[in-house]
């Protein structure tokens, strides 16, 4: 009884992102850019110091020609619920200066520039690589600095960040529903940069708890398991470590699916996830 | 109290353990980090006030709604319009970068005057009056020796009213060479005047239909308005419209579509034909429309009793599925199921337009193509191909012309458009830099550039930037010091689009007319001026009839003027349309000779007096280069995450661009594994790529979704101007490829080239 109560009030933000619909256009990496401050240098064609919140990856089936397909697999925060969902996320568990929290409230894994001291073992227990380390500091050429976006505080060098699914935007529409005396944020309210942007209409947000928020009805987690998709076409990176990821991706195509976790030979014919 | 070995260990022991349990260390941990990270040059973006522009973003010809977020005067973030009938919210990557190019490094900031050689970088900074009197004295001084027909203008498009403000004044002025940048949508505007008899822009229907069926056009890859693509893509998938991409090569398209077509390069038009010879061997056409509405289907006997080749003949007899087979590499069962599937279908719809869609393409590619909606029937029906008509809201009062003027005009165009042997182009932009090197027309004295980047966009770099050498007196209007800008003698720099009022009429493809509207977002951050303003003011200026032929004040006078009733719903909404707008059908649809629809295009056998001619044909487009010293194919390739145009890419876009795209300084070419083995390449491996045209060195990708024996290099990389962000990464494609003309329209139809990939 009690529980449930509990669990009536926590929210649990999440993203669905049908694979078939996205393009690989990349509009996501870049509004999430925009919106979160994220600087750039020179040379960005080292990936693995080139910071991307949310990076488009490009699947291949490994097939030869003609036979061969791409798919691409954006790839946020996944903000893990960790092993029974309880908030024991990877990256949440290492951190030594609790930068990097897990809310019971949202759902949502945070991530607190001041607090972090660049210690990077997030970085290694996440096995998404969804982290990312600020070798140098940020610069911007001269004049560049005026479109920087007061919602979002530039990082330094020497910490680590990562998506925050917008979490300011969950403030100010917040802040937008208590000045206007509601208690509650409605789904359209709250949406993160990446969401709102992406042209093909592939993502979608919201709150997994609420059977009203299309996130809910796209997937139908199972909340006993994690959250563990009730769809079939749906899906979670991984699943198999029990991370407990709060984004989904839908694909109508097994190999696309099968991509999403890592198989032992004998298992490659494995059926659904 | 003596100190023993037992207190001094006590003492260290205990106050470590003291220490400790304290919340000294953990306090101070955070004091560190807080300290250490409070550094000056990290930036605090100031709070504000926060506000939304509505406005229409120019940067590419799609026409997306844009809501600017501004804190104070600071623009903060371009998202997309909410509720726009082109991109409801959606943005592209491009569009969302627009900021970077506002507050850029890559800005003109004012006036400047050409310092030392061209393009070494030197420039005086010079005021508008100043920059203003150069041009005019250099204008008079053409038209005093009665040569105005040697100014040139090269423009984006020649459509709204900076683009005819440009025409109006060379007009009066005394030049026929006002020049638009070249796109897949000259083929199609030709392809509509010829078989339909209209002066109109292609619209696609394509949120109604259920099998589109697309030859190399790369409809998520940015063809058309790319937003609006991509909504009509999640719209197939929601409605289980079916999508079959025709193409040499796995592109985003080809891997989302429900079906993807290895075709060799170059043949799409042989397999259309295919199709239609299986449409019409199986009587599978719509007769319908093709017995009342259509002529050329059957042969015929002309008025002098002459008998001519019909179209059902020619595909009957010459495009049988094995032979097109043989010339495709698709299998001649494929043929046969694909035809028949795309005539059954409820609303087909076939198009064309390579990739991005760049380039123009051969004009019996075109017209085969189109002739499959002919056949189905599908021609300004919902779901089908629309023939839009071009915006006609600008009625200027007739043009006053004087003798110099009207001497200027009739000297002909420059790039041979219009003249006799390429009647139908509107402008021939890829035949210019030959013309001019040749030497052998009249030349150009000066040159004007507005709104495009040439020295980038145009094949064969080399004869490009020759060519312009040959030009004493080139003018830019560009915001950015793009290539074009860089070699020019003059930069008269205009406001960005998030500065200025402007109209931006007829986005790409749309099947609605449509009208956009700019306005400033942001006060001007330099010292830029309008470019509408500017053409007003050169025309005032020289004053006579030509400052009459543009009698406004200023360029927003003249658009308030223009736009009359319109003005608006364009300041209120930022866009005008018609949702309920539908083509003419029936017999009302075309205005050819026998009003109908024409598989036989008289128009052209007016002017060639080949059947073949005028009939939807496969002529092979042979790339350049002799198969022996080149044995592979280089075609290019298109993507979202890289801006080809004359918008260079911004910071944000190249940091999507993928590691198996550019590495460093180094572009990646695709190459199949098999062809790569042969050649002895690996993965990341270093390779020169050499063409008929130039030379480059690469970095080889291994792809298993491109044909054995074919190459594809992206294009949109190895700037030289611009910043560091995007200067000298990769080589650009257009070093590489030379233009090919059509024998019919003179467009460009080179889709790829001959190639030769070694190791380094």
């Amino acid at each position: 009884m009690k529980e449930e109560g509990k669990g009536n009030n926590a929210k649990k933000f999440g993203m669905v992102i049908d694979l078939d619909k996205c393009t690989g256009c990349g509009s996501c990496m870049v509004a999430c850019m925009a919106e979160n401050n994220v600087p750039f240098k020179t040379d960005e064609s080292n990936k693995l110091d080139s910071i991307t919140w949310m990076r488009v990856y490009r699947l291949r089936n490994g097939k030869p020609f003609p036979s061969a397909d791409i798919c691409y697999l954006p790839r946020p925060c996944m903000h893990c619920g960790g092993v029974g969902d309880q908030g024991h996320s990877p990256c949440v568990s290492v951190c030594p200066a609790t930068a990097t929290d897990y809310s019971t409230e949202t759902g949502i894994v945070s991530q607190i520039y001041t607090r972090c001291f660049g210690c990077r073992y997030c970085m290694a227990a996440c096995p998404y690589h969804a982290r990312y380390f600020n070798w140098w500091d940020p610069v911007w050429p001269d004049g560049m600095e005026k479109y920087l976006s007061p919602n979002v505080s530039a990082r330094m060098r020497g910490v680590v960040e990562k998506c925050s699914f917008c979490f300011h935007r969950y403030q100010l529409a917040k802040d937008r529903a208590f000045v206007e005396g509601r208690r509650e944020v409605k789904e359209e309210e709250y949406q993160t940069a990446c969401t709102q942007a992406c042209p093909a209409g592939a993502i979608t947000f919201g709150d997994l708890n609420n059977p009203d928020h299309r996130v809910n009805q796209l997937v139908k987690p199972d909340r006993r398991h994690g959250g563990r998709p009730g769809n079939p076409h749906a899906f979670r990176l991984l699943e198999r470590l029990q991370t407990n990821p709060k984004v989904y991706y839908i694909s109508g195509r097994d190999w696309v699916r099968q991509a999403g976790d890592h198989y032992l030979k004998s298992e490659a014919n494995r059926p659904g996830h | 109290m003596k100190i023993d070995r037992r207190s001094f260990l006590s003492f260290v022991i205990g106050g470590a353990a003291g220490t400790a349990l304290s919340p000294l260390p953990y306090k101070l941990t955070d004091d560190l980090s807080i300290w250490s990270q409070n550094w000056p040059w990290t930036p605090v973006p100031p709070d504000g006030e926060v506000s939304y522009v509505d406005s229409t973003c120019t940067l590419c010809p799609g026409g997306c709604g844009i809501s600017v977020r501004k804190v104070d005067q600071r623009a903060v973030k371009v998202e997309g319009m909410k509720g726009h009938p082109i991109n409801d919210g959606g943005l592209c990557l491009l569009g969302l970068s627009g900021l970077q190019l506002l507050y850029g490094p890559t800005r003109v900031r004012q006036p400047l005057q050409r310092m030392g050689r061209r393009g070494e970088g030197r420039w005086r900074a010079i005021s508008w009056p100043e920059a203003i009197s150069q041009v005019v004295a250099k204008m008079r001084e053409l038209r005093s020796a009665d040569n105005p027909h040697t100014v040139g203008c090269i423009l984006e498009s020649d459509r709204g009213t900076v683009p005819l403000l440009f025409d109006r004044f060379l007009t009066a002025y005394g030049s026929p060479n006002l020049i638009r940048t070249p796109s897949y949508q000259d083929s199609y505007e030709l392809t509509l005047h010829v078989m339909h008899g209209v002066q109109a822009m292609a619209g696609f229907d394509l949120e109604n239909a259920t099998f589109v069926f697309s030859f190399g056009s790369g409809l998520i890859d940015g063809w058309g308005s790319p937003v609006r693509m991509f909504r009509a893509h999640a719209a197939w998938r929601q409605n289980n419209a079916k999508v079959i991409q025709v193409e040499p090569r796995l592109s985003n398209t080809a891997a989302k579509a429900d079906h993807w077509i290895a075709i060799r390069p170059g043949t799409e038009a042989a397999l259309a034909l295919g199709m239609a010879h299986v449409i019409v061997k199986e009587s599978l056409y719509r007769k319908e429309f093709v017995e009342n509405n259509a002529t050329g289907f059957s042969g015929w006997t002309d008025g002098k009793g002459q008998s001519h080749m019909g179209f059902k003949e020619l595909v009957l007899a010459e495009y049988g599925p094995d032979k097109v087979a043989q010339i495709t590499g698709v299998g001649a069962d494929a043929i046969e199921s694909l035809a028949r599937e795309f005539a059954r279908a409820e609303r087909p719809l076939a198009l064309c337009g390579r990739g991005r869609g760049m380039t123009p393409g051969s004009t019996g590619e075109f017209m085969a193509v189109h002739a499959l909606n002919a056949l189905v029937g599908n021609i300004n029906r919902p779901g089908g191909i629309w023939a839009l008509p071009e915006p006609d809201y600008v009625g200027w009062a007739e043009l006053e012309m004087d003798d110099v003027a009207s001497r200027g005009i009739q000297r002909g165009s420059i790039d041979g458009s219009g003249n006799s042997r390429y009647l139908f182009a509107r402008s021939l932009l890829n035949r210019l830099p030959e013309i001019l090197n040749a030497g052998k027309e009249y030349g150009l004295q000066m040159l004007m550039v507005h709104g495009a980047n040439p020295c980038y966009t145009l094949p064969d770099s080399k004869t490009v930037n020759a060519a312009f050498g040959k030009i004493p007196f080139v003018v830019s209007f560009s915001s950015y010091m793009d290539e074009t800008a860089k070699n020019s003698d003059l930069i008269l720099p205009n406001h960005t689009y998030l500065e200025r009022y402007e109209d931006v009429p007829a986005p790409a493809g749309l099947s609605k007319p449509f009208i956009g509207f700019t306005r400033p977002v942001v006060p001007p951050q330099f010292n830029t001026r309008h470019t509408g303003d500017v053409v007003i003011q050169l025309a005032k200026t020289m004053g006579g009839h030509i400052g009459r032929a543009l009698p406004w004040g200023s360029y927003e006078e003249c658009l308030k003027d223009t736009l009359k009733d319109k003005w608006r719903a364009l300041t209120e909404e930022g866009f005008w349309h018609q949702p309920d707008f539908r083509p003419p059908a029936g017999a009302k649809a075309f205005e050819t000779a026998s009003q109908k629809f024409e598989f036989f295009a008289t128009a052209i056998h007016a002017e060639t007096k080949k059947d073949l001619d005028a009939l939807p044909h496969y002529r092979p487009v042979e790339p350049e280069g002799d198969k022996s010293a080149y044995p592979l194919v280089l075609i290019p390739c298109d993507s979202m995450r890289l801006a080809a145009g004359f918008i260079g890419t911004p910071p944000f876009m190249i940091k999507t661009v993928e590691d198996t795209v550019l590495k460093g300084e180094q572009v990646l070419v695709e190459v199949n594994p098999e062809t790569a083995k042969r050649l002895g390449l690996a993965e990341g491996k270093t390779a020169v790529l050499a063409t008929p045209k130039g030379q480059i060195t690469v970095k080889v990708h291994l792809f298993d979704g491109i044909m054995p024996d074919v190459v594809a290099m992206p294009r949109g990389l190895g700037h030289s101007a611009y910043d560091k962000y995007l200067a000298k990464k990769g080589a650009n494609f257009n070093e590489v490829v030379g233009p090919v003309a059509d024998p019919i329209s003179g467009l460009d139809t080179a889709w790829g080239i001959r190639a030769r990939l070694q190791r380094a």
